[in-house]
């Protein structure tokens, strides 16, 4: 008897005072177990409303209205985009016609009153809400393929700066270089980078065992300052234009990504958003139609076992590192290549989007559509609490700092699913139980 | 008596490879501090040759067995020749300023001192088998709420109150979750710094927002001048080099050569220690011999914060005066590198304070050859801790229970 069906048969134990007149009282753990089983989805949005909710608090207790704080970030998101429907008209790709279509697409359409259309001021946003979206959901990734592998990545950022600085080094060099050849060499280069970046705590973790958590986070602040150092003042990739400022010379046109909605000058959406969406499906195939992703996935549930069945784990924790890196690298690369065009010291140092791939894994529970929606959501709030459409006493360094504790929270609730199991199972005790007895799960993401 | 047990005394001191490569690396220091002033040396032959030995000796003491000395002679050795080759070639007058020893070592315990702190609070967390990835969080707790309280009373002591106070409460939350609810540590501990940084900058921008960081009354600096011990550093300022560094000291670096006396005492020597070692080693076994787990685990977790948010106060409320949206900059990190190169061991931890804090005393003063080497050499902590857990230097081996969750039965 594992550990597992021991500590369930303790739950049930524990259970039975409370058990259900006439009805089978299924343990907390087994709950989690069939609802991970079912998709998984009724944790995960009870965690983010609990989170919204106790944000909501705060901006409450601090003096600040809660609601229209909420509001105003939902607009500033561009999300309310989709309740703005109209006759509009919509490209078709690869050709010149145009067809009817219900929202519009056009970030420039003048209202009859002068400055921009509500619904084009919504497609602008959403646009940035996307651009966002693509790299949270790569270092979702970065996070959600080492986790399956049973690996902690918190290294996403070290990984993201990396990839960034060799888009940009590779972006910005070659300035005749051929388009398409240019963006796949610098694509490509990059997540290579970020491969390599974490692929160092995979070989350490395989030959000497040093936790994965350490030196990750170490390979993160060695990105930090060595980047610094590379784009600051004196660098070596420090533009050569104005040598005051700490940033990386610009990418060259025939680098950038082509962009498919909106104004390239102003941060249009990028192929980058479909890239990443690849990215979701090349995660699922991997994981779970290939040889290397059941290994993966079997070094992640028992390494010894796995050992014992004949898989490498080193090899696993190698290959699974450096697919990971892989991916944050590759996000760096949509950032730098997609609409920042170049990386500055303060990029570097005020970013955390890597970090924000922690809480887009958890609370996706490291599934590609889980990751989809998280990342959606992150991407929100982030460009929401960013908005300059935020009211007057709730600016966005104020409520920037509230997408913060809000992932805070989320992290705090995902890890300790139980609380939110609880709140659910008292929910149930209300009424009679008349479910059925669900079938006893016998692997325990649960534990 | 045996031949065997008669080896130990042999009078083969001078050339037992342990003491070889202790020579080494005193050569390899010697290499370089030849260059600097008050010496001088203007050519950098006599630093190559002696660095030479240095690299020799510490070669000679690994093919005998002596690993992690005998490396650390030849990394000395390499880094002494660099170094002084360096040092050779610039001008005397940078290296006057740059090289003023007093200065440095003052500077370097003000920035250790923070990381110090730190690490003695992962100590107690990490001792007793949870991992505190939050102790950065816990620092910036730390002080903000110093700043806050001292602000809010006009006192530097409600400031220092009010930072135990809120490290207590975070490491509470931490506490609560990784080990009642048995949630991933490494998850809880990356909330906690998500909540702080979230949390500071919401009520500083809140509260602060328009007019800044308050003027707020600080930690004093013990000298000459304070009330009790004033006589005492008259004596120190005398004695010529000791005065110039320990002169004018805060407060809180006194604290915290005493914190690293206390919490050597009470983890080694105490039945205290010996239960929160005992819990993180083998928590089955603790509990089989009465040793509540959890209980212990608490109060280690939450004394883990009380200590580290002292960092941050110090930080804030004695070192810079003020405060500034995530200020700690990784400091905790920092703190948390420094404990697992020392071994999880106060004194070791803070040894390596010391050498990260002397770091950063030199980068800001390295300035003046060229900014972006002073930046570059920020990472150096990061990349010693990174080469001292992949075991190039001698294994650095956590509490066996670290990051498990206990479940009792």
């Amino acid at each position: 008897m594992s550990d597992i069906e021991r500590e369930q048969r303790l739950d049930e134990q524990e259970e039975t005072p409370h058990q259900e007149p006439g009805g089978y009282a299924p343990s907390v753990a087994e709950r989690l177990a069939v609802y991970q089983k079912a998709g998984g989805v009724i944790t995960p949005v009870i965690t983010a409303i609990l989170a919204f909710f106790m944000g909501g608090l705060v901006v409450a207790a601090t003096g600040h209205n809660p609601f229209t704080a909420y509001k105003a970030i939902f607009n500033g998101s561009g999300l309310n985009w989709f309740f703005h429907v109209g006759s509009y008209d919509i490209g078709v790709p690869f050709s010149d016609a145009r067809i009817w279509f219900p929202w519009n697409t056009s970030d420039s359409t003048l209202a009859k009153s002068g400055g921009l259309a509500a619904s084009s001021l919504a497609a602008a946003n959403l646009q940035q809400t996307l651009l966002i979206m693509t790299t949270l959901t790569l270092t979702g990734l970065a996070v959600a393929f080492a986790f399956r592998c049973g690996l902690f990545n918190i290294g996403g950022q070290g990984q993201w700066i990396v990839g960034s600085l060799m888009a940009v080094w590779v972006g910005s060099s070659w300035a005749n270089m051929a388009k398409p050849y240019h963006v796949f060499l610098a694509v490509v280069l990059a997540a290579l980078a970020g491969a390599a970046w974490a692929a160092i705590a995979g070989f350490l973790k395989a030959t000497v065992g040093a936790h994965e958590v350490i030196t990750t986070i170490m390979l993160n602040w060695i990105a930090y300052w060595a980047g610094s150092y590379l784009v600051g003042r004196d660098g070596p990739l420090q533009n050569d234009v104005d040598k005051s400022i700490p940033i990386s010379p610009d990418v060259v046109q025939n680098a950038k990504l082509p962009v498919w909605w909106g104004n390239p000058l102003l941060q249009g959406l990028s192929i980058g958003f479909f890239i990443a969406i690849g990215m979701l499906v090349v995660f699922w195939i991997t994981l779970n139609r290939t040889t290397l992703g059941y290994e993966v996935r079997a070094v992640g549930f028992n390494p010894e076992a796995a050992r014992y069945g004949g898989i490498s784990v080193a090899r696993s924790y190698i290959l699974a590192m450096a697919i990971s890196g892989s991916f944050a690298g590759l996000g760096g690369a949509m950032d730098m290549l997609g609409w920042q065009y170049r990386i500055g010291v303060l990029d570097i140092q005020v970013s955390t989007i890597g970090f924000i791939g922690i809480a887009v894994a958890l609370l996706g529970r490291n599934t590609a559509v889980g990751i989809f929606l998280a990342s959606l959501l992150f991407a929100g709030l982030y460009v929401g609490t960013r908005s300059t459409a935020l009211p007057d006493d709730f600016p966005p360094t104020l409520a920037s700092n509230l997408t913060l504790m809000i992932q805070a929270i989320i992290l705090l609730f995902v890890g300790a699913d139980i609380i939110v199991l609880y709140v659910w199972q008292a929910r149930r005790r209300l009424r009679p139980f008349k479910g059925r007895s669900p079938v006893m799960p016998t692997t325990g993401e649960a534990s | 008596m045996t031949a065997s047990a008669d080896a130990p005394r042999r009078p083969a001191a001078l050339t037992d490879p342990r003491y070889v490569a202790v020579a080494g690396i005193v050569l390899g220091g010697l290499a370089f501090w030849l260059t600097l002033p008050p010496l001088a040396t203007r050519t950098p032959l006599a630093s190559v040759a002696i660095g030479f030995f240095a690299v020799a000796a510490g070669t000679w003491a690994v093919t005998r067995g002596v690993r992690r000395l005998g490396w650390s002679a030849v990394a000395a050795g390499v880094i002494g020749i660099g170094l002084g080759l360096a040092a050779t070639r610039s001008s005397t007058g940078h290296l006057d300023d740059v090289v003023a020893w007093s200065a440095l070592f003052a500077a370097m315990l003000r920035w250790a001192t923070p990381l110090a702190y730190a690490a003695i609070g992962g100590m107690f967390s990490e001792r007793s088998g949870v991992v505190n990835i939050g102790l950065e969080g816990m620092m910036l707790s730390g002080a903000f709420f110093g700043v806050y309280g001292a602000d809010k009373f006009d006192s530097w002591e409600i400031g220092i109150l009010c930072a135990m106070l809120s490290g207590a409460v975070l490491a509470f939350i931490h506490a609560v979750v990784s080990i009642q609810l048995r949630a991933d540590q490494i998850v809880s501990g990356t909330a906690v710094n998500f909540l702080a940084l979230g949390l500071t900058g919401y009520l500083f921008i809140d509260k602060y927002g328009e007019q800044g960081s308050p003027e707020i009354p600080r930690i004093p600096d013990l000298d000459s001048t304070s009330r009790v011990v004033g006589p005492l550093f008259e004596r120190i300022d005398d004695i010529p080099f000791i005065g110039d560094v320990f002169g004018d000291l805060s407060l809180m670096i006194w604290l915290s050569f005493a914190l690293i006396i206390i919490s050597y005492v009470v983890m080694f020597k105490t039945s205290i220690g010996l239960r929160i070692r005992a819990v993180g080693e083998h928590p089955r076994a603790a509990d089989t011999v009465g040793i509540s787990v959890y209980a212990t685990r608490y109060a280690a977790v939450t004394v883990s914060g009380i200590i580290a948010s002292l960092g941050g106060a110090y930080l804030a409320v004695g070192f810079v005066g003020s405060f500034t949206e995530n200020m700690t900059a990784g400091r905790g990190f920092i703190g948390l590198a420094a404990l697992i190169f020392g071994n999880w061991r106060p004194f070791g931890a803070y040894g390596a304070c010391l050498l990260f804090g002397f770091s950063t005393a030199l980068a800001f003063r390295l300035d003046v050859y060229s900014d972006s080497a002073a930046t570059l050499f920020q990472a150096l902590p990061y990349v010693l801790t990174l080469i001292a857990v992949a075991g190039v230097i001698g294994r650095s081996i956590p509490p066996a229970a670290v990051g498990r969750p206990y479940k009792k039965q």
